[in-house]
């Protein structure tokens, strides 16, 4: 059986990409506002994510060795934080509301309709690589409940109707 | 005379004020106030006086907590102000309104909180699915900065002031002041222990004070009008006006501005729009998923603090949950522990096993797999997760309507047991 060690200081510095201009200049934006490298390392997490969509093994030793830190450590705090992901996602991520508002104005029957229309559960991610649907805490816009985020667009009193309208908009979006 | 200070310049049908608007409409009218003469200690004693308490959901004397910040020589003289706007207790919806409806608001509170620690660095931690409040508040910070509200010698007063908004990366956790420290030098958002308290050791080890957003957007108000205008707003014990919200069935949902001591009747039946048809007030949670449940007889309870405590719950965000009689009571406590057990940060172990021990009877009782004995269970947790037993207050938090709830909705849980499934389905 092989145990796969992404924090091997033996494989690090090879396995890790190139980080692009962008990023680093994204990332050495973010070290003139925090005093620590350490704190750096969450942006630039995110500004990875950004640009790449996820976060891949070889995207977090870039960063550990550019910002010079624990690979063990980045990914610890890469684990912890739902909104940094270290699996491929589609290209829009679904971050549902399944908190107690949205659970009172019915957001089983919403999830169980992008199950059924999507095909895709918690976690899951279309075929056609479109959609991720996630579970999210409370998105604080419960008097609109039910709520999900679609990207960075939020929708709100959703019904299965709306849902197959937003599906729907999202994938002409894209095509045109 | 202003009676909605914290609301006064929002309208949701169009974006918020930008700076020139938010000048005529008295803006930044504090710092001049603040610019003639008032001293940070001045300003400390006016925030004291004034009897502002934290509205993030503990409600701690705001003056209080900074007067724990060590002043004059011989102290550090980095020192920091961070903003807690990571909104994300179940059914809270009011810090959202204030950060994308009136963004220079909480700057020109920042302004007033930092100039009284003499902190000249400011972090907003914005929670990252806030994205249209973190566009507002960076277009808002790059106009303060060119009107020269932030930046070097504020207003003539010598003092400096940086403000960088933080956008976070999830988890529940952060919202606890030490996690979100933590958070924000980029480690695992674990709680830290206390004391030492972030006002004497907090962010990179620096005198640190975390307010809520709506704490924060008190403060213009306070200074630019006194503490007697402070003290004319309320109708009850507790100062000032506080957001209000209402989510769940009844007919317009929404948030306000109202003064505290209001009875919470007049929240739900007049605010609120009564119960959707065919539908009746069973209970509710008043401030968010870490309160205890109350009845349809404290309505006529005020929305105070104190009074609310007196009742067995906190006013805490000041957000209700309403449970209607057609809702499954046990069906919503599960919903909260699921929650609880998912956003445990897993350092300590009461909260880390029992949490999720907690969650997985829910869904056996919800899949009438029940017993006696599992109710036992639910009311030991109450104890082993209560206040004092473990590491910081998120799964206390779940105890609030964990044992409210078995104690109201007894019948209901003996029901799922009896009946082996939900009998609301």
């Amino acid at each position: 059986m092989s145990i796969k060690v992404i924090a091997s200081t033996a494989s690090t510095a090879s396995k890790a990409r190139q980080l692009s201009a962008e990023e680093i200049a994204e990332i050495e934006h973010e070290m003139t506002l925090y005093p620590d490298k350490k704190a750096v390392g969450l942006e630039a997490l995110k500004i990875v994510q950004k640009h790449q969509g996820w976060v891949s093994d070889e995207s977090l030793l870039a960063i550990a060795k550019f910002l010079d830190l624990s690979p063990a450590e980045l990914e610890g705090v890469a684990t912890f934080f739902n909104l940094v992901f270290r699996q491929p996602v589609g290209e829009n991520v679904i971050l549902f509301c399944d908190s107690v508002s949205c659970w009172i104005m019915g957001c089983e029957k919403m999830k169980s309709h992008i199950q059924n229309s999507l095909g895709i559960d918690y976690g899951e991610t279309t075929e056609d690589g479109k959609f991720t649907l996630i579970p999210v805490p409370c998105l604080g816009d419960c008097d609109r409940a039910p709520v999900m985020m679609v990207g960075e667009e939020l929708h709100r009193n959703l019904t299965p109707d709306s849902i197959d309208e937003i599906v729907k908009n999202v994938r002409n979006k894209q095509v045109n | 005379m202003v009676s909605n200070p914290l609301t006064r310049n929002i309208d949701m049908s169009r974006g918020p004020m930008d700076i020139a608007a938010y000048e005529g409409a008295d803006g930044y009218k504090s710092l001049k106030t603040i610019a003639a003469g008032m001293s940070p200690q001045d300003v400390l004693q006016q925030v004291k006086d004034s009897g502002l308490k934290g509205r993030g959901g503990a409600g701690f004397p705001t003056g209080l907590k900074w007067s724990f910040v060590p002043m004059g020589e011989n102290t550090p003289t980095e020192k920091y102000l961070v903003v807690n706007a990571d909104e994300m207790e179940p059914g809270t919806f009011k810090d959202r309104l204030l950060l994308e409806g009136d963004p220079h608001l909480l700057i020109e509170g920042m302004i007033i909180a930092a100039f009284t620690i003499q902190a000249s660095k400011a972090y907003i931690f914005l929670r990252g699915e806030y994205v249209v409040a973190e566009r507002a508040l960076n277009k808002a910070i790059a106009e303060a900065v060119s009107k020269a509200y932030l930046g070097k010698n504020i207003q003539g007063t010598g003092f400096d002031l940086d403000i960088v908004v933080h956008t976070s990366a999830g988890r529940y956790i952060c919202g606890e002041e030490t996690a979100l420290l933590n958070a924000l030098e980029g480690k695992r958002a674990n709680p830290r222990a206390k004391p030492p308290f972030p006002q004497v050791s907090g962010l990179w080890g620096k005198p640190t004070i975390v307010n809520n957003v709506e704490t924060i957007c008190n403060l213009p108000g306070i200074i630019a009008w006194g503490v007697d205008w402070y003290h004319g707003l309320t109708r009850g014990s507790d100062h000032g006006t506080k957001l209000f919200g209402i989510s769940g069935k009844v007919k317009t949902p929404g948030c306000w501005e109202l003064p505290l001591g209001l009875p919470i009747r007049q929240l739900v039946e007049e605010y609120g729009g009564g119960m959707c048809a065919g539908l009746e007030l069973r209970a509710f949670l008043p401030g968010g998923g870490s309160t205890d449940f109350m009845l349809p007889e404290h309505l006529d309870i005020t929305l105070d603090y104190e009074e609310i405590a007196k009742a067995g719950s906190r006013l805490a965000t000041g957000t209700m949950i309403i449970l209607d009689n057609k809702t499954c009571p046990v069906g919503m406590i599960g919903n909260l522990m699921k929650f609880f057990a998912h956003e445990s940060c897993g350092f300590c172990t009461p909260c880390r096993d029992g949490l999720p021990w907690v969650d997985s009877i829910f869904r056996e009782l919800e899949d009438g797999k029940g017993s006696q004995k599992d109710i036992q269970i639910l009311h030991e947790h109450v104890d082993y997760l209560g206040p004092g037993r473990t590491f910081c207050a998120l799964a206390p938090g779940a105890t609030a309507p964990l044992g409210s709830g078995l104690k109201y909705f007894e019948e209901d849980f003996q029901q799922h047991i009896t009946d082996k499934c939900c009998p609301y389905r």
